[in-house]
């Protein structure tokens, strides 16, 4: 947006400054918004400006993090500009100052109409058949609300489809899980719902759950007292960029020693940490964990793609058979773990068959995590899992397999311990208890089985991110092409008649009626039918918590563009109408089904849901303590970026009191507040994605990488994102590459049964022979499109289970030539 | 004209030299005083391009591949590194059009950068940021949100002479390129 690149001005002192909380990921890095008249700057002497730096000279290295990406010009509805700076909070304790390279750009992707923002939708927009027309809020819900009472009233809830978001931060947070759940669930009561990312309303980590853990079970902190982090299928340095960091980085490289002597135990051994990673890939990760550590305290095992399971067992078995369990805790706090270890028995020599790594390493990383300390005491081992994990190979059998052993070694409820998910989005779930069973239907399945009238996705992209992708995509495009014919032919501005025609399209032809909320056109929105605007953080209030449960308000510091609002009070808007559409046909007792939405703000509905959660008769899933109720916009402005870590114990003296561990008393959530371990024999590969790869000889794994955010919804309109990754990087060895006669930065294509997708060669010679890696959830292309159907018993996709083929297409210097393909690790 | 950029700098011993904290060295060698600053380009008249100086630099042919040569601009309280990288790059200068020059503080918070000529990439030893110096200066991976600062260089084919004549992008640890 800046044609000016050096130069900024800076924040008088007189500038506002609000609180916000990162959306980029899940740590919520703390920052702070500073906003100012347009015609007006602050001067470079420290008291001159609201940052109080001296700027009249040379600022010395990690004084500050502040680039042209930081600041940006804003303009509200009343047409009056301003300047906005945002930057990290030094006082903030999640990332003590630190930016990343997503949560560094956040002043450059809010709202002025101009570069990426330009691209924002600001209106509602309604498709008449050939193209998309702005439209007022009235005309947009008006018809929203016709058409489902069309279909609710004559086929039941059955045939209201949902995709949707589930998440705090970005896409999502308390306010707008609560508007759009109590819409959903207890309003229309269909459980035909796909959440998030996935193809069913499941969770990513059920067997966590159901054994009365939950995912996010200890504190940031904790990463700095652990005397081994043990990093599983994750690549932290990229995609939890602070937590590694501020936080790993400390105790890898020893500088933390200090304060693990201060949380432990008198003579216990306190020594700069290990780390183990597992990953199949060199990561990023491992090689800033060997530059920070030093090699020999890194193990990195390399099992084959989707043997994680047999690893942790076989660690299971043999820490069990050393004696490196704890016998107190299983007798005392745990149920079924006789039964689990017989079942998930796996001698080291067969674990090694299985994942290919070395008997050596195997017992190598049993002695680093679970042998006693020199001083005689237990290790204190952090266990943190992410996608190659949760999008592993059988996620509900592999992630039991690993709770099951940082129980049985007590890892958790320590300091310095924790069986952890290291995270996507912030948290921030509250809703009505989803109506359907568990399995959840299989709701891609069912579109492709013609079901469903009408696909409302709320600020999700499946076109991006589901699997079997392709195969989804041509169909949902499909149907709606019936839909847009039937809308062609009917006047747009007569609700009635409108829906009418919307209606036989969808239920005498075929046709699927696609709404979709979000910022921007998505891929899949621009296939659809209505798009209404919704607003991220900065323009709204809103509360989410981050991996830690460290809950925070990010202040509404400008307007939404256009007439966007907060997706809760979108949620409340087609509530209102239901509600309105059927008293006028005086049916009161659907009505009341679409009472309860009378909000005119973003607090409204956390009133309404957070504070009130299963208290007065209100029954919520998530995070619905009778504490929340001690929780309000005030206390949380009060407790700035470090806020309060649910959940919340008290309120005293002005502060709100957190939890650090949450099962400090051992009481977990189980109906007997014991652990209830669950046997995970290793069992093989999900069968559709077995089959892939006994037919095609690469693996297509598939993942982040550090400067692209989610779908790209922002990314892909800013150019030193898009710039970077113009189309998805697919990382390859070179000699593979030299067989198939690919060099950088030329387009290959990856094929196999279910798809087809093209990426752009990444020559990297770390990666595996007969692996590669390419970038997940790109809008350019889709790495999904390949994927198979496997999915585990919760219907949690094996996302990273793709094998397939690949020949060189070509190449197109438009692309590659402003694209570096130098190495990606630091060493 | 050798220097830091040319040796890899293992992280704690970096720390423990600089006395236990990262913030100093980068600064280290200051000369001049902020009341100097103050009497000079800061009491300008606003103009749509910063005053940059024009700074003589060194002489093409006494340069080599992949070793690069340390300056200030455009004050004596910024280092920057140019670099001969053997092969014409967009922006290079010279007779093969394949000298670059660049702020060697980390677009992300201002650490030194050093020239891994393996890699053939400037990398930060703080937070592991990697910048290509044949792509303008793109960061290939890490926290910083911008590219890393170009110096905009002239060649004079008279004399052999290279000069430094502007900066394309901010300097970290500035709100102006010109204090």
């Amino acid at each position: 947006m800046q044609s000016v690149t050096d130069r900024i001005p800076l924040p008088p002192v007189s500038a506002e400054k609000r609180q916000l909380v990162c959306h980029f990921c899940i740590v919520g890095c703390g920052y702070y918004v500073y906003k100012w008249p347009i015609n007006a700057e602050g001067g470079r002497r420290p008291e001159e400006n609201a940052l109080g730096l001296d700027f009249t000279i040379q600022l010395g290295a990690m004084q500050t993090s502040l680039s042209p990406q930081m600041v940006n010009t804003i303009e509200e509805r009343d047409g009056q500009q301003y300047n906005i700076m945002i930057v990290p909070d030094r006082e903030c304790v999640v990332n003590q100052g630190l930016s990343s390279t997503r949560g560094g750009q956040l002043a450059s992707v809010m709202y002025n109409g101009q570069g990426a923002s330009a691209n924002r939708l600001e209106h509602p927009h309604l498709h008449t058949g050939d193209d998309w027309v702005a439209v007022g809020w009235e005309q947009a819900i008006g018809l929203y609300a016709r058409l489902t009472k069309r279909v609710l009233d004559r086929e039941g809830p059955d045939q209201l489809f949902f995709n949707l978001f589930d998440h705090g931060g970005a896409g999502g947070g308390f306010e707008d899980t609560w508007g759009t759940g109590k819409l959903i669930f207890s309003g229309l009561n269909t459980k035909m719902v796909r959440i998030h990312n996935r193809p069913a309303y499941n969770s990513e980590c059920h067997a966590s759950r159901d054994m009365g853990i939950h995912e996010l079970n200890n504190s940031y902190l904790d990463a700095e007292l652990a005397d081994v982090i043990l990093c599983l299928g994750g690549n932290s340095y990229e995609t939890q960029s602070n937590w590694f960091l501020v936080h790993w980085v400390p105790d890898i490289d020893g500088s933390s020693n200090a304060k693990k002597r201060e949380y432990f135990e008198s003579g216990e051994t306190a020594e700069p940490g290990r780390i183990i990673i597992v990953d199949p890939r060199r990561t990023p990760t491992v090689a800033v964990a060997e530059e920070v550590a030093g090699a020999e305290r890194v193990l990195h095992l390399q099992p084959h793609p989707g043997t994680d399971q047999a690893l942790f067992n076989s660690l299971l078995t043999y820490a069990y058979d050393q004696g490196w369990h704890d016998a107190e805790l299983i007798e005392r706090h745990t149920r079924g773990f006789d039964e689990a270890m017989r079942a998930n028995r796996l001698s080291l020599e067969a674990c090694s068959r299985i994942t290919g790594i070395d008997e050596a390493d195997l017992r190598k990383a049993a002695e680093w995590a679970y042998a006693p300390k020199p001083s005689g005491h237990r290790p204190r081992a952090l266990h943190a899992y992410e996608k190659g994990i949760i999008w592993g190979n059988n996620n509900y059998r592999t992630q039991a397999a690993l709770v099951d052993l940082a129980v049985a070694t007590h890892n958790v409820n320590r300091r310095g311990t924790g069986v952890v998910r290291m995270g996507g989005h912030q948290e921030g779930y509250i809703r009505p208890p989803y109506p359907g069973g568990r399995p959840a239907p299989y709701i891609d399945e069912e579109i492709l089985a013609g079901n469903g009238r009408m696909l409302t996705v709320w600020a999700c992209n499946a076109f991006q991110t589901t699997n079997d992708a392709e195969r989804y995509r041509k169909e949902v495009v499909r149907r709606s092409q019936i839909v847009r014919r039937a809308m062609a032919q009917a006047n747009p501005y007569d609700l009635d008649a409108l829906a009418d025609a919307i209606d036989r399209a969808v239920t005498e032809e075929g046709g699927l009626f696609i709404t979709t909320i979000d910022l921007y056109t998505t891929k899949i929105g621009q296939h659809g039918h209505l798009m209404l605007p919704g607003a991220h953080p900065g323009e709204r209030d809103l509360t989410a918590m981050n991996g830690e449960r460290r809950m925070r308000l990010s202040e509404q510091f400008m307007d939404p563009p256009g007439s966007a609002k907060a997706d809760c009070l979108i949620a409340a808007h087609m509530a209102n109408e239901l509600r309105a559409l059927y008293e006028a046909e005086g049916n009161a007792e659907m009505a009341e089904r679409f009472a309860g939405f009378d909000w005119a703000a973003p607090e409204d509905a956390f009133e309404d849901g957070f504070r009130r959660a299963n208290q007065e008769g209100s029954e919520a899933s998530g995070h619905g303590d009778a504490n929340n109720r001690l929780v309000t916009y005030d206390r949380l402005r009060a407790m700035g970026n470090n806020g309060v870590q649910l959940p919340v114990k008290e309120y005293r003296d002005g502060e709100l009191i957190g939890t650090e561990m949450p099962y400090g008393s051992y009481e977990f959530d189980t109906e007997d507040g014991k652990v209830h371990f669950i046997p995970a024999p290793w069992e093989g590969f999900l069968e559709a994605a077995a089959e892939q790869k006994q037919k095609y000889p690469f693996w297509i794994n598939n993942g982040r990488t550090n400067q692209i955010w989610q779908s790209a919804y922002h990314d892909r309109y800013i150019d030193f994102r898009r710039g970077r990754y113009p189309l998805a990087p697919l990382e390859i060895h070179p000699d593979d590459a030299a067989e198939l006669g690919v060099d950088n930065g030329d387009i290959v294509e990856v094929r196999n049964d279910y798809g087809t997708v093209h990426a752009l060669a990444y020559l990297e010679p770390d990666i595996p022979r007969g692996q590669t890696f390419m970038m997940f959830g790109y809008p350019y292309n889709v790495a999904g499109d390949i994927t198979t159907p496997a999915v585990d018993e919760n219907i949690v996709p094996y996302y990273k289970g793709a094998w397939g083929e690949l020949r060189r297409i070509g190449r197109y210097e438009g692309l590659a030539q402003g694209v570096s393909f130098k190495r990606r690790r630091y060493r | 004209m050798r220097h830091w950029l040319n040796r890899r700098i293992d992280r704690r011993r970096f720390l423990k030299a600089s006395g236990g904290t990262a913030a100093g060295l980068a600064v280290a060698g200051c000369t001049v005083t902020a009341e100097e600053q103050q009497g000079t380009a800061q009491q300008e008249a606003p103009k749509a391009t910063l005053p940059y100086p024009r700074t003589a630099i060194a002489r093409a042919s006494e340069l080599t591949v992949d070793e690069p040569v340390t300056f200030n601009y455009p004050d004596e309280q910024s280092p920057c590194a140019l670099l001969k990288t053997g092969r014409p790059v967009d922006g290079g200068v010279g007779p093969e059009g394949d000298i670059v020059a660049y702020s060697t503080l980390c677009s992300h918070m201002g650490m030194p950068l050093t020239y891994d000529a393996e890699a053939r990439t400037f990398k930060c030893f703080e937070h592991f940021s990697i910048f290509d110096p044949e792509l303008r200066g793109q960061q290939v991976c890490g926290q910083a949100t911008d590219d890393l600062p170009r110096i905009q260089l002239t060649y004079d084919e008279s004399s052999d002479e290279l000069s430094a004549i502007g900066v394309a992008g901010l300097i970290y640890g500035r709100a102006s390129n010109i204090l």
